[in-house]
């Protein structure tokens, strides 16, 4: 174009690689500092007067090097003069555009940058939880049961060392396990039953159990001591609702696409306190299944007579489901 | 002879008691309860000097059945509960045995007993009103009617009004008298759901259809089932805070 000027091409290569140049520098310089300081929202103003400013400085610039270089071009000096304001223009445009362009591009840096600390911090915290809500071993359970093992030492040394065994094996296995990993109901019941040998000792012939399941639950894949806190609230409920002898019976069945687990415990639904059945180790269990599957559907409670009973739902679950 | 009584709902947690008293003949099991039931059948029966009680136990807990005793023996509580403890010390327990607990533990718990009883030291009269169920409110309160124990969930209770050195518990059923203080009361209920509205009531607020002006600066507080309480100047003030007027 600077032909049609009559300008020769040394003149307009020069013009136009050092005038490029210079707003390349100038545009690396802005982002670069919005790399460091970016006016918040409000002041995105101030953001316009800079481009102002730098495109002057840049016009400027480019102005008065190529008029000091080029001066003998009588032709080419008017054009640039004539030029001025179209350069200045381009200028302007070119910073703006990536100014604008940094902005979107640092902020969406940032929100991602807020949004993974969140998540780790959700995770975090969402981990913890589940770890403290799997760690409720009644310590009232485990001081009982060495009361118990501490009374049988005197007479029955060989049960009191049965019962050390038991309550080692139980609580090995609540300490082991962890929240994704999930196991099979036949391991779940297998140390639900040493909690239950214990209690049966500690309460004698007032506490019996029946545990009933279908052929295909005993391979289901469930949270690790989701089932212990609801049997341990059944048992207590029981007992301590009633002076009678009393039955606990735990039932497991497989639906097409999730597992049902039903604990049922006789109470007194005269004296017994309302509150008392979603009590805190149920709602532990709620909290519990709610972190794990998001949902707050899965269990519930009904009064049947003076049968309390206790459903808790385990939606079926490919390992990656729970797997974080 | 001590005549004593252990009170425990579980077998072996006695069997052990029973155990270490062996070390002192002086001491006389002539019972062994596993519920607060028997044990109060048993305390009527044998008057005995010394119990051993535990504190969780099916139907009323360890100190609903000491509620319920006019003349309390001495009580060695026995529980894995570290929580009750201070409360146990004001119900001027002997002593507090957290289980497990070792021979000589519990050795020191029966001869600080027998300090005690040969120095004839008076004991406290059965609970002071410090005293109330639970670390949390009173979840039910126990009272004893005809003979019969009644367990009344505190939502049942519709007002409190004092009687003499006694309160009556107004329920749907009718009242019962229990002798405690209007304190008493106001201490262990919870306080968003019972305001004392006056110098002789305590009203469940959940109870109340409305509020007329009876006289001058005082008020009465119409119940659902028609039954009026009487609310002072301050109580109404108490009764607009909890209500959120």
């Amino acid at each position: 174009m600077m032909q049609n000027f009559n300008i020769p091409w040394d003149i307009a290569l020069a013009d136009s690689v050092g005038s490029n140049a210079l707003l390349a520098a100038a545009t690396i310089l802005i982002i670069h500092t919005l790399g460091y300081y970016r006016p918040d929202n409000k002041n995105y103003f101030y953001l316009l007067v800079w481009c102002v400013v730098i495109s002057v400085i840049w016009t400027a610039v480019v102005k008065l090097s190529l008029i000091s270089f080029f001066s003998y071009d009588e032709a080419y000096k008017t054009f640039l003069l004539r030029s001025i304001p179209v350069r200045f223009d381009m200028a302007f445009l070119v910073i703006g555009c990536s100014v604008i362009m940094s902005m979107l591009w640092y902020n969406l840096e940032e929100k991602k940058h807020v949004e993974s600390r969140k998540a780790d911090a959700e995770k975090l915290a969402r981990d913890a939880e589940l770890y403290k809500l799997r760690q409720q071993l009644q310590p009232h359970f485990l001081f009982n049961s060495l009361n118990s093992i501490s009374a049988l030492a005197g007479n029955q040394p060989e049960q009191a060392r049965k019962m050390i065994q038991q309550l080692s094996d139980f609580l090995r296995g609540a300490l082991k396990k962890e929240d994704h990993q999930l196991t099979t109901l036949t391991e779940e019941l297998q140390h639900l039953q040493l909690y239950l040998d214990m209690e049966k000792m500690r309460f004698g012939h007032r506490l019996s159990t029946v545990i009933k399941h279908d052929e295909n639950s005993l391979q289901f894949l469930i949270p690790p001591m989701l089932l212990q806190p609801i049997v341990e609230n059944a048992i207590k409920f029981g007992l301590y609702d009633t002076t009678d002898n009393i039955t606990i019976f735990i039932e497991a069945k497989t639906f097409n696409d999730y597992l049902e687990i039903t604990v049922q415990n006789p109470f007194d639904p005269e004296t017994s306190i309302p509150k008392q059945g979603t009590g805190f180790g149920l709602s532990s269990v709620q909290r519990r299944l709610y972190l794990l599957f998001v949902r707050n559907d899965l269990l519930s409670t009904t009064v049947k007579g003076n049968q309390f009973i206790t459903t808790v739902k385990i939606p079926r679950n490919d390992k990656n489901d729970i797997d974080r | 002879m001590i005549k004593t009584i252990l009170i425990d709902d579980e077998p072996l947690a006695r069997a052990i008691i029973r155990e270490y008293i062996e070390s002192f003949p002086q001491l006389e099991i002539v019972q062994e309860c596993g519920d607060g039931f028997e044990g109060l059948k048993a305390i009527m029966q044998h008057k005995p000097q010394l119990i051993f009680l535990d504190v969780q136990m099916p139907k009323i807990n360890g100190f609903e059945m000491l509620e319920l005793i006019e003349d309390a023996p001495a009580v060695i509580f026995v529980t894995a509960f570290d929580e009750y403890a201070i409360k146990a010390f004001e119900s001027h327990a002997i002593d507090y045995l957290l289980k497990p607990f070792s021979r000589e533990r519990f050795s020191k718990a029966v001869e600080k007993f027998i300090e005690q009883s040969e120095k004839n030291i008076k004991q406290a009269p059965a609970l002071p009103d410090s005293m109330t169920l639970s670390p949390q409110q009173s979840q039910r309160v126990v009272v004893k009617t005809a003979g019969k124990i009644k367990i009344i969930p505190v939502e049942d209770i519709q007002y409190l009004e004092a009687a003499d050195d006694y309160v009556r518990i107004q329920t749907k059923e009718g009242g019962f008298l229990k002798n405690r203080t209007m304190a008493h009361f106001e201490k262990s209920l919870d306080a968003n759901v019972f305001v004392r509205t006056h110098r002789s009531y305590i009203v469940n607020v959940q109870q109340i259809t409305r509020i007329d002006p009876y006289e001058k600066e005082n008020y009465v507080a119409i119940l659902k089932n028609g039954a009026q309480v009487a609310v002072s100047k301050s109580g109404y003030a108490k009764l607009k805070s909890v209500l959120g007027l």
